[in-house]
């Protein structure tokens, strides 16, 4: 789990460029292919003018069909788009100024690379020499600077996205439609391509919206993510927030590992009970989350999970739970201790560094965390 | 239909054809390839009659072929129909194609074996057929009626051969092309029609030959003005036993050939994937 995003470059957003993105406003969207569900639910969405928006989710949780609403391929069921503010919910794709990245690249086998990159700029009756220093400006972006004359199919996979992303920022559109875009490349070239495609985007300065089933990859490009579950958004935020602050059992467990403890019909009050343990919640949580969960569970990042020797180690204040150490993960610069938890041995995870000392499968333990650590999702 | 690629040479040595195989398939070849180089020697022969051997050597027949203006008319005929109708079948034939590739389900599977009809009909029935409507509508003897009737037996070839074309087409490209400012018509013209350029090529070469050489409808449409080359040598051997027939066949011969033989000498210019 790599969970340190750049905070500080984010929080100042598009820094270089024209800060000319386009608002799209998702309002209660939806899309029926007359299956079971909608492949999307009503969905409303704000992508705001320069962001980069991932929308993430498992596989058929509706982000491509999403995507291809906001680009004009499949037609809207019920509600509508807009762009800036105009509704654009009739407009067919080639009008609506949008750069699109495929996962196969899409480029044209019959052309050239340069030729390639042209081609939206020739649709627009762009000159001669306009369009020749335009694709040497963009070619030189994505550092394919010399490929000019090359055949798409002698490029490798990496360069043939990049002439891709050439190919669909050269002409400014409105916003840059990504959908998996470094799916098909292996991971080192996968990493240098996300690199890029955020220097791009800081250098740009167009709104990008991102399709992906990778957490890493959403939490490491973007400026907001909105979290996709069976057509609907189950939760839209920072990375941070969606990280820190889940707000849905789904949320916990997509981005990032979580042990969770559900709750069932307990009360939620300043003290909970779960498994025999008594908890003492957070006020502020409990504030945040008035009167009685029906259904709600607790969740805690194996980070801020501690392990100790017996009762009498866990630090007044803390919940704590017994735990027996399943397995150990050795990942390097620390471990991961698989345990069973409580009376039920609910699987759970912590970290631990090699200077709290060795640990075997079978110890028992007992596992604490602070209550300010834990957070309170719906079920 | 054209296949390009031929089976590669590494191929035989892993699994060597028998020589008897190998027997026959020369038989087969020389079963469909003598009787065209049997009239070719013909063609120079002497001997006011058929004869074989050929007797002697002679333009002479040639020289009747190209001053006569029966033969040259018809043959003029010929080219003018068999190039209408290339044109036509192909423009009708690749937007079928193109329709038809993007269709799924019954109708698009009853539409496909509804335009291969006329491949599998006898043509004689279609001729008569073909006659009988024509006849009403004043079209027999004359170019259009030529045209239309050969576009109806020629646009299967085109629709198979760019269907083919299609299959080796991503239609992603048409929405990448879409996102980049195409219209439906402009992807089509900048991306769909340069893809497939061969498949069209190889339809419209069909075309023009399954026309050139038609002879059933060419004999019920045909009018004392207006005649095609196969008529008129159908005529020559029939009604005037005229030895010319044979430069005529070989010029037929020659021509055909050239044309089948255009794809492969314009392969190295069209890239492919
Ligand atoms: N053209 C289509 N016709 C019918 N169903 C579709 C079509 N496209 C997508 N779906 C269905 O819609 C759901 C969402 O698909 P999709 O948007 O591709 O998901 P994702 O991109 O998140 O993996 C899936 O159940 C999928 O099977
Ligand atoms: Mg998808």
């Amino acid at each position: 789990m790599t969970m340190t995003p750049d905070t500080t470059a984010k929080a100042t957003g598009p820094s270089t460029g024209t800060p000319s993105g386009t608002e799209i406003r998702l309002d209660r969207v939806t899309k029926d292919y007359g299956l079971a569900a909608p492949a999307v639910d009503d969905i409303s969405l704000t992508i705001e003018p320069g962001e980069f928006m991932t929308l993430l989710g498992p596989s058929g949780s509706g982000k491509t069909t999403t995507l291809n609403l906001i680009a004009g391929f499949e037609t809207l069921t019920a509600g509508s788009i807009a762009l800036n503010g105009t509704d654009v919910s009739d407009v067919p794709p080639h009008r609506r100024n949008l750069g699109m990245l495929f996962q196969n690249y899409a480029l044209f086998p019959h052309l050239t690379v340069a030729q390639n990159v042209a081609y939206p700029l020739r649709e627009r009756k762009v000159g001669k020499r306009e369009i020749a220093r335009k694709v040497a400006e963009v070619l030189e972006l994505v550092q394919l600077t010399g490929r000019d004359d090359n055949h798409p199919s002698q490029l490798s996979g990496g360069q043939q996205q990049r002439v891709a992303l050439a190919r669909a920022i050269v002409f400014e559109p409105e916003a840059l439609l990504l959908d998996e875009p470094l799916g098909a490349l292996d991971r080192n070239l996968r990493s240098a391509l996300q690199t890029e495609i955020r220097r791009i985007h800081r250098e740009v300065g167009s709104t990008f919206v991102f399709v992906t089933h990778d957490q890493e990859e959403a939490m490491n490009l973007s400026d907001r993510i909105a979290l996709f579950n069976n057509g609907r958004i189950e939760q839209v935020g920072t990375p941070q927030q969606l990280y820190a602050e889940p707000e849905t059992l789904f949320t916990a467990k997509f981005l990032g590992d979580s042990n969770v403890f559900e709750l069932g019909e307990a009360a939620l009050d300043a003290n909970v009970a779960w498994d025999g343990e008594s908890w003492v919640i957070d006020p502020a949580t409990v504030a945040a989350h008035p009167g009685v969960r029906a259904s709600s569970a607790v969740v805690v990042r194996p980070e801020d999970v501690e392990v100790a020797g017996g009762r009498d180690d866990v630090p007044a204040g803390a919940n704590a739970v017994r735990a027996t150490v399943r397995d150990v993960e050795y990942m390097g610069s620390y471990r991961t201790l698989l345990l069973a938890m409580g009376e039920r041995g609910l699987p759970g995870r912590t970290r631990v560094s090699p200077l709290q000392g060795e640990y075997a499968i079978g110890d028992d333990l007992v596992a604490w965390w602070r209550p300010q650590a834990q957070r309170i999702v719906a079920a | 239909m054209t296949t390009p690629s031929t089976p590669r040479r590494r191929y035989t040595k892993v699994d060597p054809i028998p020589w008897w195989l190998k027997a026959f398939g020369g038989l087969v070849v020389v079963f469909f390839i003598l009787p065209t180089l049997f009239v070719i020697p013909m063609s120079f022969s002497d001997a006011t009659t058929f004869q074989f051997p050929p007797q002697g050597f002679t333009w002479r027949l040639y020289e009747n072929f190209f001053t006569n203006p029966i033969w040259l008319d018809s043959l003029g005929n010929s080219f003018l129909v068999a190039t209408l109708t290339a044109v036509l079948a192909t423009t009708v034939g690749t937007a079928a194609a193109v329709a038809l590739s993007r269709l799924q389900g019954r109708v698009a599977q009853l539409v496909r074996t509804l335009l291969m009809v006329p491949i599998v009909a006898p043509a004689i029935v279609v001729a008569v057929a073909v006659y009988i409507a024509f006849l009403g509508w004043q079209l027999t003897g004359t170019v259009l009626g030529y045209v239309l009737a050969h576009t109806a037996i020629a646009v299967p070839y085109v629709l198979i051969s760019v269907t083919g074309a299609l299959g080796g087409f991503d239609p992603k490209l048409l929405r990448a092309a879409a996102s980049l400012g195409s219209s439906p018509a402009r992807a089509f013209v900048r991306v769909t029609m340069p893809l497939i350029s061969r498949g069209i090529l190889t339809g419209a070469i069909f075309a023009f030959i399954v026309s050139f050489d038609e002879v059933v409808l060419a004999l019920f449409l045909r009018s004392p003005l207006f005649q095609t080359m196969p008529v008129q040598m159908y005529n020559s051997v029939t009604v005037e036993i005229d030895p010319t027939i044979s430069a005529a066949s070989s010029l037929m011969v020659v021509a055909v050939t050239i044309i089948f033989l255009l794809p492969q000498l314009l392969r190295g210019r069209v890239r492919r994937r």
